[in-house]
């Protein structure tokens, strides 16, 4: 008999389950993937690489979908041209086509149960590791490598090294995920974690809910990380009751996993926490940039479009006014939220406090469509970059925060400490 | 095979909105009309500069990073860009770099000012500063990702092999 030299990590689990090796960190491996996903910037170029590759169909249709979230609906002729080659690629191929509407394409695949605990998925974007929240290695890569996802239904790896960051302590009113992920990203920086997959541990990732759990994994890529993977809990079960029809086979770390390097973060002690331009790991505490002037806000994108998002925002803006001088853009990141948040009341109460609504998608996060901001302008945004020219125009300057952040920045018109809404006064 | 040409030096945390932005890669997929906007946001001189003669673009820590857009390494390929070299990759960048045909090489570029002339011999492991008069180490590729290259790419090797066919 074997013995194991260790226990393994999530991701060594789940890549010996898909390669049918003993995997550990650092081998290569070639494993079957349980679905491929590509959105509008990316689509194009993978059906151009199917055809360079000879293939001419995917590796099972139900396995793969494409999504219109990056650039829709069409702003100019040059994407209707693509959008028009996705749609003729779904009919040809039978994979599911979301269209125009239908929203972010990371709420969309976990949200539609494409994906289930336990499996190994890769999508051409980035921010494909946001599925590490339920338990799912999922991770970005290009347009030619998805081409070889769909076509075989297996792709090359190299299984990462884990990084173990453990968040103590509580969490504090009027802080959020996104302020605990910011609060990593200015700790070990934009390439902290690259080659390796993050296992987000703690109390603090045990209290939160899936959406917020999502909002951290979602950026795991903007410390250069594979994933961002979490332990499926009661909540994730109980989150996927009623979405797909595969059953969750939840993976957890070995006690004795082999971790690369461990950072303990005292979640007790993070305040609300901001990017600013042009570094998502340029973090500061708020304190640092309170007055900052802004003309515009925006709320939504895969990082923290979904509904609790939108009920901080509308909680702290009901019968409130966004200020003259700012614009505030809200996308909900699918037409589910939108309808739930519908229903709850919270678009009514952001749109009277005068919010503009976009299509449930990316809005305008990376820089197509829905709000480019002008020359020397300051944007505070819930999305996950603040690269110059990332909203389509390089003279202006992106600031990052949560929901609650941007709703109490576009009241006042400077960025602003969003705790004074949760201290119990105010609000 | 050698290849000679200048070497055109930024920094560290190059990221692929700034190799090609956001609002230019969504209009097509043409890339050689799109490569005219290579590197843009951070130097709009970079596709006249480097065209007309091909140039290496060498750069510090952790190139490549955010976006997994494969229109990054497109255009830099459609603007005469022989070869990326810097300190570190970002890993979406670094893989589809190689499944498109762009070279990628790790090593020290302390050792490169801007506009050294380089040599680059990728199979024999060789890269010299002429200008300088010296040798840069860089290691290998591993072993996978070198036999995609020596393919052409990922498309090419598997439309040799049928499918993935590495050890």
């Amino acid at each position: 008999m074997v013995v194991p030299i260790s226990g393994k990590t999530i991701a060594e689990k789940i890549f010996s389950a898909h390669s049918g090796t003993d995997a550990h960190a650092g081998d290569i491996v070639v494993a079957d993937v349980d679905f491929v996903m590509g959105q509008d910037g990316t689509t194009p170029l993978a059906i151009r690489a199917l055809e360079d590759m000879g293939v001419d169909g995917v590796f099972d249709p139900a396995k793969v979908a494409v999504v219109m979230d990056h650039s829709s609906p069409s702003p100019i002729e040059g994407v209707s041209a693509l959008h028009t080659m996705m749609r003729e690629f779904g009919k040809k191929t039978g994979v599911k086509v979301y269209d125009v509407g239908c929203g972010v394409c990371h709420q969309l695949i976990p949200e539609a149960g494409h994906v289930v605990p336990g499996d190994l998925m890769v999508g051409c974007d980035s921010h494909t590791c946001t599925y590490g929240a339920v338990n799912v290695f999922s991770t970005g890569v290009g347009s030619t490598d998805g081409a070889a996802a769909m076509a075989s239904g297996q792709l090359w790896f190299k299984v990462p090294d884990t990084m173990k960051v453990v968040y103590t302590g509580e969490l504090q009113p009027g802080v959020f995920s996104k302020d605990l992920v910011l609060a990593l990203a200015g700790s070990i920086g934009v390439d902290g974690a690259t080659y390796m997959a993050l296992e987000f541990h703690g109390p603090v990732i045990d209290a939160l809910s899936v959406d917020a759990r999502m909002t951290i994994s979602n950026m795991a890529i903007e410390v250069g990380a594979k994933a961002g993977l979490m332990k499926a809990d009661a909540k994730t079960l109980a989150w996927y009751e009623g979405r797909g029809d595969r059953a969750p086979a939840p993976v957890d770390p070995d006690a004795d996993a082999i971790y690369a390097a461990e950072v303990m973060l005292d979640a007790s002690a993070i305040g609300p926490q901001v990017a600013k331009p042009h570094a998502v790991g340029n973090v500061s505490p708020i304190e640092e940039v309170v007055g900052t002037p802004i003309a515009q806000g925006y709320i939504g994108t895969c990082t923290n479009g979904r509904l609790e998002d939108l009920k901080v925002a509308a909680d702290i803006l009901r019968g409130r006014k966004v200020h003259p001088d700012v614009r505030l853009i809200v996308a909900a990141a699918s037409r589910q939220i939108l309808l739930d948040a519908m229903e709850a009341g919270y678009i009514r109460d952001l749109i009277e406090a005068g919010a503009a609504m976009v299509t449930p998608g990316c809005g305008p996060c990376v820089g197509t469509h829905n709000g480019v901001p002008s020359d020397g302008e300051n944007v505070i945004s819930t999305a996950n970059r603040n690269f110059k020219g990332r909203m389509g125009n390089s003279n202006a300057f992106i600031y990052l925060g949560s929901p609650a952040t941007v709703a109490a920045s576009v009241i006042e018109g400077v960025i602003t400490d969003p705790r004074k809404y949760f201290m119990g006064g105010e609000a | 095979m050698t290849v000679t040409a200048k070497a055109f030096k930024y920094g560290d945390d190059i990221n692929t909105d700034y190799i090609i932005s956001g609002k230019h890669k969504f209009k097509s997929a043409d890339m050689e009309a799109m490569a005219v906007h290579a590197m843009e946001d951070l130097d709009p001189e970079y596709y006249k500069k480097v065209s007309p003669d091909g140039g290496f673009l060498v750069a510090g820590t952790n190139f490549g990073m955010g976006s997994s857009r494969e229109q990054a390494p497109l255009v830099l390929i459609h603007s005469n860009t022989k070869a990326i070299l810097a300190k570190s990759f970002a890993r979406i960048f670094y893989r589809n770099a190689i499944n498109t045909g762009l070279p990628v090489v790790e090593c020290d570029t302390d050792l490169i000012g801007d506009g050294d002339e380089l040599s680059l011999d990728l199979e024999d492991g060789v890269l010299k500063n002429v200008t300088q008069g010296t040798d840069i180490p860089f290691a290998p590729l591993p072993p996978v990702m070198a036999q995609l290259l020596a393919d052409g790419g990922l498309a090419a090797h598997f439309r040799k092999h049928g499918g993935f066919s590495v050890k």
